[in-house]
C-alpha cells in the first residue's frame, strides 16, 4: 500500500524564515498538582490562521497563554520570530505582548468605564502614542466594522455583537503580528458570530497578521486555514499525521498523534 | 420521490415543457446531480397518469418533444400536502459513523484514530463550504449553511463518542 501524508489547506501560507514564526515546543504547565499541558507542541507561520480546538479543560487556553507570554511554561520553549519568549522577564514579556501581540477574548472584556473609542485606542495609548494620533487611528476602525456613531458608547450601552466588534478592533488597532482570539464568538448568536468571524479573518488577512483562534466550535474553526486539536494537554496536528492510502482513505493504526515535533 | 414534487412545483409556477423543466431543475436543485432527460419524461408521464399534471398540447413548430405540461388541481393539492409534511429525521451519515466506531472496537482497531480522521475530514469540508458561502448567491449560501450545520451535528457526535470509547469498548466485550 502506498502511504502518503495528507497536507491540507495551507499551501504557500507558511513562511519559510524565522520571521514571524511562532512556536511552542514540548510545553508543560501545571496548576498546583493539576497538569494542564503535558508536552504540547505548536507552530504557526506569519499570516497563518490556525484554529486550536479541543474540549473544555483540554489545555487549549493554557497553550494560548503560554504562546502569548502571559504564562511561562514549567518546561519547554516558546519562540517568536527566533526569540525565546519563556526566558524573558515579566517586564520584557509585557513589552513584547504590547508591541507584537493583540488579544480578543470571549465576551469582549471591554473596560466598562471607557467609551468604545477609548477602548479601541487603549493599546496605542499604552504603547505611548499621543492621544490625538491614537484616537485618530482608533476612529478609522468604526466604519469598516459597522460601528459608526457608537464612538462615545460605553460597553453597557453596546449589544453583544457591537462589544465584540469593538474588542476585535482593540485587538487589531496596533497592527500586531499575532492576534490571539479565545472563543471570539463567545455567546453570540449564529448570524452575529458569523459576522464577527468574517471581520476578524478579513482584517487579519488584510494586515498579514497571524491569527490563533482557540475555540471548541467547529463553525468558528472552519474560518481558519487549518486546525490542531488539544487533548489531555497535548497537541495533535492532523495535517501531517494522517496517513492515507491511494484512495485517500485514512489508514487505521496511525501512530499516536500526540505532541510530535515538526 | 422529491423529483416529482419539484417538477410539480415548477409547473405550478407556469406551464412548461420537458427541456425547460430539466433546465430549471438543474439550476435550482441539481447542482451536484443533473436530472437525466429520461427521468424528466418518465416522471412527467407518471404525473399525467396520476392526474397531477396534464399535457396541454405542443409548443408551436418545435416537434414532438416539446409537449407543454400544466399542473392540475389534484397536483396542487398533492404538492401542498407534501410541503406540509415533515421529513422523517434520518441521521443517515451518523449511522455510518456509528457502524464504523463499533466495527473498529469489535475488531480491536483504533476507533480513536478513525474518529480523529473523520473529524479532520469533516472540518476540511466545513472550511471549503465556509469559503464558498461567503461569495455565493444567497440561495447557494443557504444550501452550504444547511450542509455546515449537519457537519457540525456530526462533529458534536464525534466529540461525545470520543469521550465514551472506553466505556463503549467495555460494553461491547461483554
Amino acid at each position: 500500500m502506498n502511504l502518503t501524508l495528507t497536507v491540507a489547506g495551507s499551501e504557500g501560507s507558511r513562511s519559510s524564515t524565522a520571521e514571524g514564526i511562532h512556536e511552542g515546543r514540548d510545553l508543560q504547565k501545571s496548576f498546583g498538582q493539576t497538569p494542564a499541558l503535558r508536552g504540547a507542541t505548536f507552530r504557526s507561520g506569519q499570516g497563518e490562521i490556525v484554529a486550536v480546538m479541543g474540549p473544555s479543560g483540554s489545555g487549549k487556553s493554557t497553550l494560548l497563554h503560554c504562546l502569548a507570554g502571559i504564562l511561562v511554561p514549567d518546561a519547554g520553549e516558546v519562540r517568536f520570530a527566533g526569540r525565546r519568549l519563556d526566558q524573558l522577564n515579566e517586564a520584557r514579556r509585557s513589552e513584547l505582548r504590547r508591541r507584537e501581540f493583540g488579544f480578543v477574548f470571549q465576551f469582549g472584556q471591554l473596560v466598562p468605564e471607557l467609551t468604545a473609542e477609548e477602548n479601541i485606542a487603549l493599546p496605542l495609548l499604552l504603547a505611548g502614542w499621543r492621544r490625538p494620533r491614537a484616537f485618530s487611528a482608533a476612529r478609522r476602525w468604526f466604519a469598516p466594522l459597522g460601528l459608526d456613531g457608537l464612538e462615545g458608547r460605553r460597553s453597557g450601552e453596546l449589544s453583544g455583537g457591537q462589544s465584540q466588534r469593538v474588542a476585535l478592533a482593540r485587538g487589531l488597532v496596533a497592527e500586531p503580528r499575532v492576534v490571539f482570539a479565545d472563543e471570539p464568538t463567545g455567546s453570540l448568536d449564529s448570524l452575529t458570530g458569523e459576522h464577527v468571524m468574517e471581520l476578524l479573518v478579513d482584517s487579519a488577512r488584510r494586515l498579514g497578521t497571524t491569527l490563533v483562534i482557540v475555540t471548541h466550535e467547529p463553525r468558528v474553526a472552519a474560518y481558519a486555514d487549518r486546525e490542531v486539536l488539544v487533548r489531555d494537554g497535548r497537541v495533535s496536528d492532523p495535517e501531517f499525521l494522517w496517513a492515507t492510502d491511494d484512495a485517500g482513505t485514512p489508514v487505521r493504526d496511525v501512530p499516536q498523534a500526540h505532541g510530535l515535533p515538526r | 420521490m422529491s423529483v416529482s414534487y419539484a417538477l410539480l412545483g415548477l409547473l405550478e409556477h407556469e406551464p412548461s415543457h420537458g427541456y425547460e423543466l430539466k433546465r430549471q431543475y438543474d439550476e435550482y436543485f441539481g447542482r451536484d446531480k443533473p436530472l437525466p432527460f429520461g427521468q424528466v419524461y418518465s416522471t412527467l408521464a407518471r404525473l399525467v397518469r396520476d392526474g397531477r399534471a396534464a399535457a396541454e398540447g405542443n409548443v408551436p413548430g418545435e416537434g414532438p418533444e416539446r409537449k407543454l405540461y400544466a399542473i392540475t388541481g389534484e397536483g396542487e393539492a398533492a404538492l401542498s400536502a407534501w410541503l406540509a409534511t415533515p421529513e422523517p429525521p434520518e441521521p443517515h451519515l451518523q449511522t455510518v459513523l456509528a457502524v464504523k466506531v463499533i466495527l473498529a472496537l469489535l475488531s480491536r482497531r483504533s476507533a480513536e484514530a478513525y474518529l480523529d480522521a473523520q473529524r479532520h475530514a469533516h472540518l476540511a469540508r466545513m472550511r471549503e463550504l465556509t469559503v464558498f458561502r461567503r461569495t455565493a448567491p444567497l440561495a447557494d449560501a443557504l444550501l452550504a449553511d444547511h450542509a455546515i450545520f449537519h457537519l457540525e451535528a456530526d462533529l458534536r457526535w464525534i466529540e461525545l463518542t470520543a469521550h465514551r470509547l472506553d466505556q463503549l469498548a467495555k460494553e461491547l466485550q461483554q
